[in-house]
C-alpha cells in the first residue's frame, strides 16, 4: 500500500497524459469499486461492531480503532445493493478520512491497490443507477469486469442525501 | 482584589511592554503608518480601560498621551526624539500608578498635571515649538533652559556630573515622576552615569524600564501567571482524556487476574491520571465573573434607556466553572439579567405605587454545590404573570386553553421556554431581539444544565441555572437494553429502581403510555427498547431497571434491561453522520476498548414526548377523522353503576376525595357529607346501583361558585389525554354520547343532570359539551370559569376553536388586540362590563358589526331576551333547561353559521 501511495505520489507528479491513479480496490456483492489510495487510512476486520440504534441506516455501528472511534458505513445498505436490509454480517473496512473523521467503509473483501492511466477513465454510463450516479466519478474497463470509482466525500454525505431523496 | 482589574493589570503591563518596543522601533523608522496605527490603538486601549474602570488619574495620562500620538498618526506633529520621549515619560506615569494599584488596589493620590500640560502642550497650535524647545534641551548645541513645567533640583547636578545634559534632561525627568516611587530613582539615577550615546536618549528610558525598577515594576499579577494559549489547554485534556482511557483499560485488564506485580504502579498510575485531570481541568476553570463582567454596563445603559433605577448586585464570582462550559453560558446570562432589567423590574413610579423601594434590585449569585454551578438571577420586578402566560400561549398556539386548565403554575411558568414564546408587550431595543426564553433554555440544555424558575406576583421573579461543571470527563453509568450497552450521564441520574415481584414495583400501562407507581407518584416511563426501535418486552418488566432521570424540573423513568456499574468516561462528539438522531450526547470508549453511546436524557424526553403525540394521533385517527392538535382533552376515566368506561373533562372535575361511609347522611330523599366545611350534596350515578356499600366512597367533586357537588362513582380509572369524538347517537340521560377513547367505547357523561340533581338552582346557569374539530373561531364570554368549561369543550367539538373571556373588559381587549372572531357567545350577567353593554360595544365598532351573537343567560324572562336583541344579540337562549341547551345552541350556531359537514352530530341531539 505503502508503495502504491508513492506510486501515486510519483504519478500525480507526471505530466497529465502520463498521470496515473492508484486506487484500493474492493469488491461489494459482485461489484468491483475503487476509492483514491490516498485517502485510506487503513485496512481492518473488524471485531466487534458497536449498534448506533436509531441511526441512519447506512451506520452499520463504531468501532474502536486504536483508541479513534471510527464509523463503520455500510456499502451494501449505502449503495443499494444486495441483501441490503440485512447488510453485510462479515467482511473487511476501508478506513477513510474526512472532515478530520474517521469512517470506514464495510465491503466484501478488500483486493488489489491498482495504478491506471487516468486517462482511461470513463465518465458514468447515463443509464447508472441515481443513487450510484451522485457517488460515483466514472469507470475504468478491466479485464475482470469494471471498476467504479467512488467519491468519498458524496458516499460520506449520508444526510444530505437522505434530505435530498425526501424531497 | 478586583478581577477585573487584575485582569487589566496584567493586559496594561503587557500592552506597555509593547508600547515601549514599538515607540523605540517607531523612532528609527517614522515612516512606518502601521506601526504608529499600533502604538495609538495600544494607548487608546488602556485609556478606554481606565475610563471604564473608573481610574480617571490613568486616564488622563493615557488621554494625552493619546492625543500626541494622534498627531503623530495624523503627521500634524513629526515624529521626534523628544516627543517619542515624552510619549515614554507617560508610559512610565502609567506603570507607576499601575504599581500602586496593584498594591492597594486603588490609585495613588498625585498630581499628574504636569506631565498632561506637557503633553498637551505637544498637541497644541504652538506645539512644535515647544517639542523643539523640548528637542533642542536634548541637543548642546541650542541648550534654551529647562521647560518651565520641570524644574527637577537634582537635574543640574546631574548634568554637571556626567556632562551628558540630555541624560541630565532625562533623569530630571525621570526624577521628577518617580517622587511617587522613590525607590525607582534611586535605582534610576546610577543609571544616568552610564549613558553615553546623547543621540539616543530615548533608548536611556526604554532601557531603563526593563531594567532593575522594572522588575519591581513588573505586575506580580502578569509575572505569577501566563496567558496559554486556549488551543494548547484544549489539546492537553485531550491527550488527560486519551490517558485516562488508557488508565481504564489497564485496570479493566488487570481486573482479571489475581495478585499481579502490576497493581501497585497501577494504583499509582490512577492517582496521577486522576491528579493530572484534576490539574487540567482546573487549568480550564475561570472565575464565573468572567462571564459577567460585562453586565453592568449593560444593565446601567437599559437603566438610562427605559428611565428605571436598577441596582445589579454579584455574588460568588469567584466561583470557578469549565471555561467551554463558562463561553456557552454567557449569552444565556446576558439574555437573562437584561429580561430582568427590562421585563421584571418595574418603573420607579410603579414600584413606588407597590410599596417597594423606587430602586430595583437584580441579584446574581453563584455557587457550586454537588458537583453542579448553580446560577441564580433574582429580581424583585413585578413576577411573572401566569395569567398573560396564559393569554400569549394561547394567542401564539403553544397551547390551548383547555390544554392550560389542566397545568399548574410552575408549569405555566415554564411555557415561556416554549419556542414561539415572548411575553414582552413591546419590543424594545433592549431585549426584543428575535430570541427569547427558548434560545437560552436550548443553550443550556445543550451543556446538560437545567433552568427552573419560581415567580410571585408583584415580588419578582427567580431563575435558577444548572450546570456541570465541565463537560468533558463525566461520571457515567452504564446500562444495558436489548444487548447494546448504553452510557448515562450520572448527573442526569436521580436514582434508580429495580422492578420485582417482592417490592411490588411494575410498568402499568395506561392506554399504551407505561408508568410506574412510585412512591404515591405516576411516574412516566419511556423504554429505551421502544424508542431504539427494538423489539417490546412484554409484561410488567420483573427483572428489568428503571433509571430515574431529570430533565428540568420533570423527572421520567427509563427502562433498561441490566445496569452495571459507573465509570468515568470521555465524552467524544458523534460523527457528523450520526448528529441528525436526538437521542445521543456523544460517544466513548470504555475501559475494555468498546465503543458505547452516551444517551442524552434530554433528547429522550424530547423523543418520548414527540412518540406521546404521535400515540394521541394514531388513537384519535382511529376513532374518527383527524383533528387539529388544539383540540387535546383530559379526561378522567371511571367506572359507575355498571363494568362500562365512564369519561367526564377533567377541566370540569374539581377533586376527588375518598368519603368515609359513616360520615354520608341522609337528608330526606337526598344524601349529603360534611365537606369543607359545608354540607355537599352526594349524588349516585345510577340509583339503582347499590352505592356506599364499601366503607369509603368516591367522590369526583364538581365546583362552581363556592358550591359542591359530589358525584358517588365506583372507582377512578385514569386521567388519559387525547382528542374526543363523540358520537351523540348513543345518547341517554346523564350521558352526552359515547365516544371511543383508548380504542374502548367509552360513555362520556353529561354531569347536568346530576348537578341539578344536587342544587336545583344549579342550572340557573348551563353548560354542555360535545365535542368534536375546529372550523372558526368562538369567542365565549362568562364569568363563571364553570361555564367556560362547559362551552369550551362544547363548541370545540363541533368544529370551533375557542377563545374564553372571563369578563366583557377581557372580551374587548381580546378583540382590540386583533383577534377576528365568527362568533360570539356571551353571558349576559357579568361584573363591569355586562353582556348587554358589550354587545353594544361591539356593535358599534365597524370591525366587529356583522360577526353573530348569542346571548346565554340565566336571566330568561321575555323582557331580558328584548333588552339582549335590542343590544345586538342575534339570539337569546336561556341557561335554565340545561337538557336542551347544548342541542340548542349549537342548532343556533349552525343556523348562524352554516356549515354542511356538520349536520350530523346534534340533529339527533335535538
Amino acid at each position: 500500500m505503502l508503495d502504491a501511495a508513492s506510486n501515486a505520489e510519483a504519478a500525480s507528479k507526471g505530466r497529465d497524459d502520463e498521470n496515473f491513479l492508484s486506487f484500493v480496490t474492493f469488491k461489494v456483492a459482485e461489484h468491483f469499486f475503487g476509492v483514491p489510495v490516498e485517502r485510506v487510512q487503513d485496512i481492518l476486520i473488524p471485531d466487534t461492531i458497536a449498534a448506533v440504534p436509531g441511526g441512519p441506516k447506512e451506520v452499520r455501528g463504531l468501532i474502536n480503532l486504536r483508541g479513534r472511534i471510527v464509523t463503520v458505513v455500510d456499502l451494501r445498505v449505502r449503495l443499494s445493493l444486495a441483501n441490503a436490509e440485512t447488510g453485510n454480517p462479515r467482511g473487511m473496512c476501508v478506513t477513510v478520512e474526512k472532515d478530520g473523521e474517521f469512517y470506514t467503509l464495510l465491503v466484501d473483501r478488500v483486493g488489489d491497490v491498482v495504478t491506471l492511466p487516468a486517462g482511461r477513465r470513463e465518465q458514468n454510463p447515463p443509464t447508472l443507477d441515481p443513487t450510484w450516479r451522485n457517488v460515483i466519478r466514472g469507470v475504468f474497463r478491466r479485464d475482470d469486469g469494471l471498476l467504479a470509482i467512488l467519491d468519498i466525500d458524496r458516499l460520506l454525505d449520508i444526510r444530505a442525501d437522505a434530505i435530498a431523496g425526501v424531497e | 482584589m478586583d478581577d477585573l482589574i487584575r485582569e487589566f493589570l496584567c493586559e496594561t503591563n503587557e500592552s506597555l511592554a509593547t508600547l515601549d518596543v514599538e515607540l523605540v522601533r517607531l523612532e528609527t523608522d517614522t515612516e512606518d503608518t502601521s506601526l504608529i496605527a499600533s502604538i495609538f490603538r495600544l494607548m487608546h486601549t488602556i485609556k478606554g480601560t481606565c475610563g471604564f474602570l473608573g481610574l480617571p488619574r490613568l486616564e488622563k495620562v493615557a488621554h494625552s498621551g493619546e492625543n500626541v500620538l494622534g498627531k503623530f498618526r495624523d503627521k500634524e506633529l513629526s515624529i521626534t526624539p523628544a516627543a517619542v520621549t515624552l510619549i515614554l515619560k507617560s508610559i512610565d506615569r502609567i506603570r507607576t500608578i499601575l504599581m500602586v494599584l496593584e498594591e492597594t488596589g486603588a490609585e495613588p493620590e498625585g498630581d499628574d498635571t504636569d506631565l498632561i500640560a506637557e503633553l498637551d502642550a505637544a498637541v497644541a497650535p504652538a506645539a512644535q515649538p515647544i517639542i523643539e524647545t523640548v528637542a533642542a534641551e536634548a541637543s548642546p548645541e541650542i541648550l534654551p533652559g529647562n521647560p518651565p513645567e520641570n524644574p527637577p533640583e537634582n537635574a543640574p547636578e546631574n548634568a554637571e556630573e556626567t556632562g551628558v545634559p540630555e541624560a541630565a534632561e532625562l533623569l530630571a525627568e525621570i526624577a521628577s515622576e518617580m517622587a511617587e516611587a522613590p525607590d525607582d530613582a534611586a535605582v534610576a539615577a546610577p543609571q544616568a552615569d552610564e549613558l553615553e550615546p546623547a543621540k539616543e536618549p530615548e533608548h536611556t528610558v526604554k532601557n531603563r524600564a526593563p531594567k532593575p525598577e522594572s522588575e519591581t515594576k513588573e505586575s506580580a499579577a502578569s509575572a505569577s501567571s501566563i496567558r496559554v494559549n486556549v488551543d494548547i489547554i484544549e489539546n492537553l485534556m485531550t491527550l488527560v482524556s486519551e490517558l485516562v482511557l488508557t488508565r481504564n483499560q489497564l485496570l479493566q485488564l488487570q481486573r482479571g487476574i489475581s495478585g499481579n506485580e502490576f497493581k501497585v504502579p497501577l494504583q499509582r498510575l490512577t492517582h496521577i491520571t486522576g491528579d493530572l485531570q484534576d490539574g487540567i481541568t482546573r487549568m480550564r476553570m475561570q472565575p464565573i465573573g468572567n462571564a459577567w463582567a460585562k453586565l453592568p454596563r449593560i444593565v446601567r445603559d437599559l437603566a438610562v434607556e427605559t428611565g428605571k433605577k436598577i441596582n445589579l448586585v454579584t455574588k460568588g464570582a469567584e466561583t470557578e466553572l469549565d471555561r467551554q462550559v463558562l463561553e456557552m453560558i454567557k449569552d444565556p446570562l446576558t439574555h437573562m439579567v437584561r429580561n430582568s432589567a427590562d421585563h421584571g423590574i418595574e418603573d420607579p413610579a410603579a414600584r413606588v405605587a407597590a410599596g417597594k423601594p423606587e430602586t430595583g434590585t437584580i441579584t446574581l449569585s453563584a455557587y457550586h454545590e454537588s458537583g453542579h454551578i448553580f446560577i441564580r438571577i433574582d429580581d424583585d420586578g413585578r413576577g411573572l404573570d401566569t395569567d398573560r402566560i396564559r393569554k400569549k400561549a394561547i394567542e401564539n398556539g403553544i397551547a390551548t386553553e383547555s390544554e392550560l386548565a389542566g397545568l399548574s403554575e410552575q408549569r405555566i411558568l415554564q411555557l415561556i421556554c416554549r419556542p414561539g414564546f415572548s411575553t414582552a408587550e413591546k419590543v424594545t431595543s433592549v431585549s426584543g431581539r428575535g430570541v427569547g426564553m427558548d434560545v437560552v433554555h436550548t443553550n443550556i440544555a445543550r451543556i446538560g444544565g437545567t433552568v427552573d424558575m419560581t415567580s410571585a406576583r408583584g415580588r419578582g421573579t427567580s431563575f435558577t441555572i444548572k450546570i456541570p461543571l465541565t463537560l468533558a470527563i463525566v461520571s457515567a453509568l452504564i446500562v444495558r437494553t436489548a444487548g447494546m450497552r448504553f452510557a448515562i450521564p450520572q448527573i442526569n441520574v436521580l436514582e434508580l429502581v429495580r422492578l420485582s415481584e417482592r417490592n411490588g414495583l411494575k410498568v402499568e400501562t395506561i392506554k399504551s403510555a407505561k408508568v410506574l407507581r412510585l412512591r404515591d407518584q405516576l411516574l412516566p416511563l419511556v423504554s429505551l427498547r421502544t424508542l431504539l426501535g427494538e423489539q417490546e418486552t412484554a409484561g410488567t418488566g420483573t427483572g428489568q431497571f428503571i433509571i430515574v432521570a431529570q430533565v428540568g424540573k420533570n423527572s421520567f423513568g427509563i427502562i433498561v434491561d441490566r445496569v452495571f456499574d459507573t465509570e468515568e468516561i470521555v465524552v467524544k462528539p458523534v460523527a457528523p453522520i450520526l448528529r441528525g438522531t436526538p437521542f445521543y450526547a456523544g460517544n466513548t470508549i470504555l475501559g475494555d476498548g468498546s465503543v458505547i453511546m452516551i444517551l442524552d436524557p434530554n433528547g429522550l424526553a424530547a423523543a418520548a414526548g414527540q412518540n406521546q403525540i404521535d400515540d394521541a394521533d394514531r388513537a384519535a385517527a382511529a376513532a374518527q377523522s383527524a383533528q387539529p392538535a388544539s383540540e387535546m382533552h383530559s379526561l378522567l376515566l371511571f367506572r359507575a353503576g355498571g363494568p362500562e368506561l365512564k369519561a367526564v373533562p377533567l377541566e370540569l372535575v374539581a377533586r376527588i376525595e375518598d368519603i368515609e361511609k359513616t360520615t354520608i347522611e341522609q337528608v330526606s330523599d337526598r344524601f349529603v357529607t360534611q365537606y369543607r366545611g359545608h354540607l355537599m350534596p352526594l349524588v349516585p350515578f345510577d340509583d339503582d346501583w347499590p352505592w356506599k356499600d364499601k366503607p369509603k366512597q368516591t367522590v369526583l367533586v364538581f365546583s362552581d361558585n363556592g358550591r359542591d357537588m359530589g358525584l358517588a362513582v365506583n372507582n377512578v380509572v385514569d386521567i388519559i389525554r387525547g382528542r374526543l369524538n363523540v358520537d351523540l347517537a348513543g345518547a341517554k340521560p346523564g350521558l352526552i354520547g359515547s365516544a371511543i377513547i383508548g380504542s374502548k367505547a367509552t360513555d362520556i357523561v353529561d354531569i347536568g343532570p346530576f348537578l341539578t340533581r344536587a342544587f336545583a338552582d344549579w342550572f340557573e346557569p348551563t353548560h354542555d359539551k360535545t365535542l368534536h374539530h375546529c372550523r372558526n373561531h368562538a369567542l365565549v364570554i362568562d364569568d363563571s370559569s364553570f361555564f367556560r368549561n362547559l362551552l369550551t369543550p362544547l363548541l370545540a367539538a363541533s368544529d370551533w376553536c375557542v377563545t374564553a373571556a372571563a369578563d366583557g373588559a377581557e372580551a374587548m381587549e381580546i378583540l382590540e388586540n386583533g383577534q377576528s372572531f365568527d362568533l360570539i357567545v356571551s353571558d349576559i350577567d357579568m361584573p363591569e362590563i355586562d353582556g348587554l353593554e358589550l354587545a353594544r360595544k361591539i356593535r358599534a365598532d365597524a370591525r366587529w358589526k356583522s360577526v353573530p351573537m348569542i346571548a346565554l343567560s340565566s336571566l330568561d324572562r321575555d323582557e331580558d331576551r328584548k333588552a339582549g336583541i335590542a343590544a345586538g344579540y342575534n339570539e337569546y337562549l336561556g341557561k335554565s333547561d340545561h337538557t336542551q341547551l347544548p342541542a340548542k345552541l349549537l342548532h343556533t350556531v349552525e343556523r348562524m353559521v352554516p356549515k354542511d359537514r356538520l349536520g350530523k352530530t346534534w340533529r339527533k341531539a335535538s
